[in-house]
């Protein structure tokens, strides 16, 4: 039997790990999950720490919370941080035959625990006399040795291997701005530079495309990484709105003939095509 | 001099593989080239001959050892060849009148376009005939009957353009496949009994041999000499065989390549006269063909099928005599001989007179041509007269002294066998006067042939004459010369053996006998024929003609006892084998293709339902860990 | 309260991992789901370690700790190769393997 206050704890972290794991499942966008992720860690590190491991509960904290979940976000990001799952499943079946074994591999498990006589607990006190950090160096410097060192050179061959594939050989010898330049006026498609994103949009984040005098966005302005995702906010239609306002009540205040009034692209094909925050939620 | 005997051979093959790979260079002259390499080998066969007269009877049979033909260990097969009494005779004959036939040709088949392959089978014809008699053993000699069988084949057939030739062809090959199956079989008999197939080893040992193995051997020989020799009951494809040229109905089918069964029967004296039963057998066989061809060649209207059934008939006389054992082989290959050259000679004059009639066969459609073909008819008379047996002409001799053997065999045997073979002269009579009288006697009852082109009967060119003349001295005075003193029998002897027959009957009263046989046929024929004019349509006729115009049913018997049942064999096999074997096979690759395209289905190709499945399999495992503990 | 939850809690998260892996399809949550599955079991390892009153499980715990990091390293490396040349980081694009 343990403490009161390791039985509160437990059922608080129990709530967060569980709450954390399942949120894990269910968050759509990848960048949500490997938050939620990381709360389970974390509340599992307080469960080894309240277990008497201690040296286990820090090095969650430190490589796993710390270092594995910060690779998985700095992927994510690479990959798109918006990027969201469609909750259609599209393989037949499969989403019923998970629910289905993932229950009854969980009552299983549980029924298994249930029927095993675990009542007697030892408890740490003895082993981690001398320290829980101590009591582990002699484990793995004695009777593990082995198994450290092969997981020494395990470690080494992955990151040899995460480089390996990651790398991309440069074929050609890297072109310089002045060849870039020269190319360009060679290929004549677009000699100046390209339009900075924001302008007229009355916004500047990257993602924001530029807008053109007519009002029509201009997909140059934003870079080729967010423009391959599909990154691209989109100016707002009430703003667009507001602007064809202005320029209507400036030609009414100048007292201009309907003719000569500079005409707004009414139906902007080009905005509409880009999908706004709220149609892709 | 022995170095001449494979060049005997060689000549004609030389010929044959000069005309078939020369090309159309040869297309001119290249009959010639044949017609010179035949004669270069008849040349050398009598240069053997008299070189072989001049040695002593003991030392007169010599053998020429080529080369090993196939050594392994034990087994030997040698390419030798043996030059006897009994060999030069064929040897004189195929390359002599070979080489008449050769020269009839060239005049023949002067407006054929594909005059040069008909030489170069003809001279391959002679090769293989050659290596069939100079052989020393059975394997040579199984090669050269083969190669005859291929030569017929090719001759029968070589106007492959009409059906009629292309199936009778056909026909010829399978039924000789028959025969040869019985010689393989004879061979392989041989080798198992003898370990050896060389004549002079086998003939040595064979009185070792047990009597049944011996006669099963010989029954086997039988059987190889009646696909070749057109005897009861393979005789059905020499009717059909008269579809080839005429040269080579009268070469390969009248002269040579069908006597082949006589000579095989005669040169394994030694075998068969070891096994009484096996003769009798050979007996029955020449003496039920003798009247078999007899009587086809009654009814038939085409001149060249009469002929050969007058062929099947003459050989039958062969067969028996060979078949009555050492009195009678000297009289087989005698009659042989004289049969070669008169039966060439009817051949070749049937041959002129296709000729001149627009190639009519039909002796319906002939009559009175003996004023415009005064050649071809002297010279057929000749034939005529020495087949029937007219008193001391070729035929005569050779025939009295068959029906003599006949008769000395002894006993009621003997009684009905000379009674078979004195009918077959008195039927032979018949029907060559009915051949006779039907084309060269009458009136004209010439018909348009089918583009309406009336016939214009004119002499043979000279070509075509000369051998028909040469035949004539052979028709009229080699029976006669052999008999001068027995002087044949004396020269075979030492091969075949002689035995004196006894016959109940004196020779003087046999010959008797047999030209008042002859001169009823004659006189029934001209009764029948002769007398009154000849109806150009064929009369219903009786049963028997009805049936001997169909060649005695065989063909029918054939179709009924060998087709039907075979086809039926066939049909059933053909459906166990597609319902039932294909039926499981296919079945089987279908249930399994089945199962596999519906197993492939699992194989997604996505990662997700792979971890779906070990999860699953781990669920498993986990749940039956479980409950092994529990239980 | 006894230990026995934390077992409990262990195998509810193992569960939830397996899951996630059967159902998620971008390759980065699948390799999330992977690590909460290595994680209920360290924590499975930890509660035995404290059930036995030795270290042995701890260090079992350890090296999972260790191998996961090696895993985690190659495996996105792969996510990242991938998603370069298929421009999807979805595992149900790669299915190159079906016939």
């Amino acid at each position: 039997m343990t403490s009161t206050g390791e039985a509160v704890q437990f059922w608080v972290l129990a709530v967060i790990a569980v709450g954390g794991a399942l949120g894990m499942l269910l968050m759509r966008k990848a960048v949500h999950s490997a938050l939620c992720l990381a709360a389970t860690m974390l509340s599992l590190a307080v469960c080894y720490l309240a277990q008497g491991a201690v040296f286990l509960g820090v090095v969650q904290i430190v490589v796993y919370t710390g270092a594995i979940m910060m690779l998985f976000l700095f992927v994510v990001m690479l990959v798109g941080v918006s990027s969201a799952d469609s909750l259609k499943e599209q393989l037949k079946g499969q989403r019923i035959a998970a629910v289905l074994c993932g229950v009854g591999f969980g009552v299983l498990l549980i029924a298994g625990l249930a029927n095993a006589r675990l009542s007697h607990f030892t408890g740490l006190s003895e082993a981690n006399a001398e320290g829980n950090v101590q009591g582990l160096a002699k484990l793995i410097f004695t009777k593990y040795v082995w198994a450290f060192e092969v997981t020494g050179a395990l470690l080494i061959t992955a990151a040899i291997g995460a480089m390996v594939l990651t790398h991309r050989e440069r074929v050609h010898e890297r072109l310089t701005q002045r060849q870039l330049a020269a190319q360009r006026v060679k290929d004549n498609i677009q000699v100046p530079p390209m339009p900075a994103p924001g302008v007229y949009a009355r916004h500047n984040a990257v993602d924001i495309p530029a807008l053109l005098p007519d009002g029509t966005v201009a997909e140059d302005s934003v870079m080729g990484t967010l423009r391959e995702r599909g990154q691209i906010r989109d100016v707002s239609q009430e703003m667009l709105r507001r602007m064809a306002e202005l320029e209507e009540s400036t030609a009414d205040w100048l007292g201009r003939p309907s003719s000569a009034r500079p005409q707004v692209a009414a139906p902007r094909q080009a905005l509409e095509t880009v999908p706004t925050k709220e149609e892709a939620e | 001099m022995n170095s001449l005997i494979p060049l005997l051979v060689a000549a004609p093959l030389a010929g044959a593989a000069l005309l078939l790979l020369g090309g159309r260079a040869l297309d001119r002259f290249g009959h010639w080239i044949a017609t010179a390499l035949a004669a270069l080998s008849c040349a050398f066969g009598l240069v053997l001959f008299f070189d072989m007269l001049g040695r002593d009877t003991e030392h007169r049979a010599v053998t020429e050892r080529l080369f090993s033909w196939i050594p392994v260990g034990g087994f030997r097969a040698d390419v030798s060849f043996q030059l006897d009494q009994l060999s030069i005779v064929f040897v004189l004959l195929i390359t002599g009148v070979g080489t008449l036939i050769h020269l009839y040709s060239v005049g023949y088949m002067a407006h054929d376009e594909r005059r040069r392959r008909f030489f170069a089978y003809l001279n391959l014809f002679l090769a293989a005939m050659l290596i069939l008699v100079l052989a020393d053993n059975y394997l040579l000699l199984y090669v050269g009957w083969e190669g005859v069988g291929l030569a017929s084949y090719l001759l029968i057939g070589f106007w492959q353009h009409k059906p009629s030739a292309a199936t009778a062809a056909k026909k010829a090959f399978i039924v000789n496949r028959v025969g040869d199956m019985g010689l393989s079989i004879a061979i392989m008999l041989m080798f198992a009994e003898f370990g050896s197939f060389a004549f002079r080893p086998v003939f040595s040992a064979a009185g070792d041999a047990s009597e049944g193995k011996l006669t099963a051997i010989a029954l086997m020989l039988l059987l190889a000499a009646c696909g070749k020799s057109a005897q009861v009951p393979l005789q059905s494809w020499l009717g059909d065989a008269m579809e080839g040229p005429t040269p080579v109905s009268a070469l390969i089918h009248a002269a040579t390549m069908v006597t082949a069964g006589v000579y095989l029967i005669t040169r394994s004296a030694s075998i068969f006269n070891l096994a009484p039963d096996a003769q009798t057998a050979v007996v029955v066989v020449g003496a039920v063909t003798l009247l078999f061809g007899a009587i086809v060649g009654c009814a038939k209207d085409d001149i060249k099928k009469a002929l050969a059934g007058s062929t099947m008939s003459q050989i039958g006389y062969m067969i028996m005599a060979a078949g009555l054992g050492p009195i009678g082989y000297a009289f087989a290959i005698m009659h042989l001989v004289t049969h070669g050259f008169f039966k060439a000679g009817l051949f070749l004059g049937a041959g002129s007179v296709m000729h001149g009639m627009n190639d009519e066969v039909n002796m319906r459609h002939y009559g009175g041509l003996r004023k415009y073909m005064p050649w071809t008819f002297a010279t057929f008379m000749a034939g005529y007269l020495a087949i029937i047996g007219f008193p001391f002409l070729s035929g005569f001799f050779s025939k009295d002294k068959i029906i003599e053997a006949a008769l000395a065999k002894g006993g009621t045997e003997g009684w009905i066998l000379g009674t078979c073979a004195l009918v077959g002269a008195a039927v032979t009579a018949f029907y060559m006067t009915r051949v006779v009288l039907l084309t060269f006697f009458g009136e004209k009852r010439w018909q348009p042939d089918a583009e309406g082109h009336r016939p214009h009967p004119h002499e043979s060119p000279r070509t075509m004459v000369i051998p028909m003349v040469v035949l004539t001295f052979g028709s009229l005075f080699a029976g006669g010369l052999f008999s001068l003193g027995d002087s044949f029998l004396h020269f075979l002897e030492p091969v075949t053996g002689h035995e004196e027959g006894h016959a109940p009957l004196s020779a003087f009263a046999v010959s008797a006998i047999a030209t008042v046989c002859m001169a009823a046929g004659v006189g029934l024929a001209w009764l029948k024929y002769g007398r009154k004019p000849v109806p150009v349509q064929a009369p219903r006729g009786s049963l028997l003609t009805r049936a001997a115009r169909r060649d005695l049913l065989q063909d029918d018997f054939n179709h009924a006892v060998l087709v039907r049942p075979g086809s039926a064999l066939a049909a059933t096999l053909v459906f166990f084998d597609s319902k039932g074997l294909d039926g499981f096979v296919n079945g089987l690759a279908a249930a399994i293709g089945g199962l596999s395209g519906r197993l492939r289905r699992i194989q997604t190709g996505y990662v997700r339902t792979y971890a779906l499945s070990m999860f699953g399999g781990t669920l498993v495992l986990v749940a039956s860990t479980l409950l092994m503990r529990s239980v | 309260m006894n230990p026995v939850n934390y077992l409990y809690l262990a195998a509810l998260l193992f569960t939830i991992g397996a899951s996630g892996v059967l159902i998620r399809r971008n390759a980065i949550v699948l390799f999330m789901c992977v690590e909460l599955m290595l994680n209920a079991s360290n924590l499975a390892l930890v509660t035995f370690s404290r059930m036995h009153g030795n270290l042995d499980g701890q260090i079992l715990a350890f090296f999972t700790m260790v191998v996961a990091a090696a895993e985690v390293v190659v495996g996105l490396a792969i996510i990242v190769s991938i998603f370069r040349t298929r421009h999807s980081a979805s595992v149900d694009d790669s299915n190159l393997m079906k016939l």
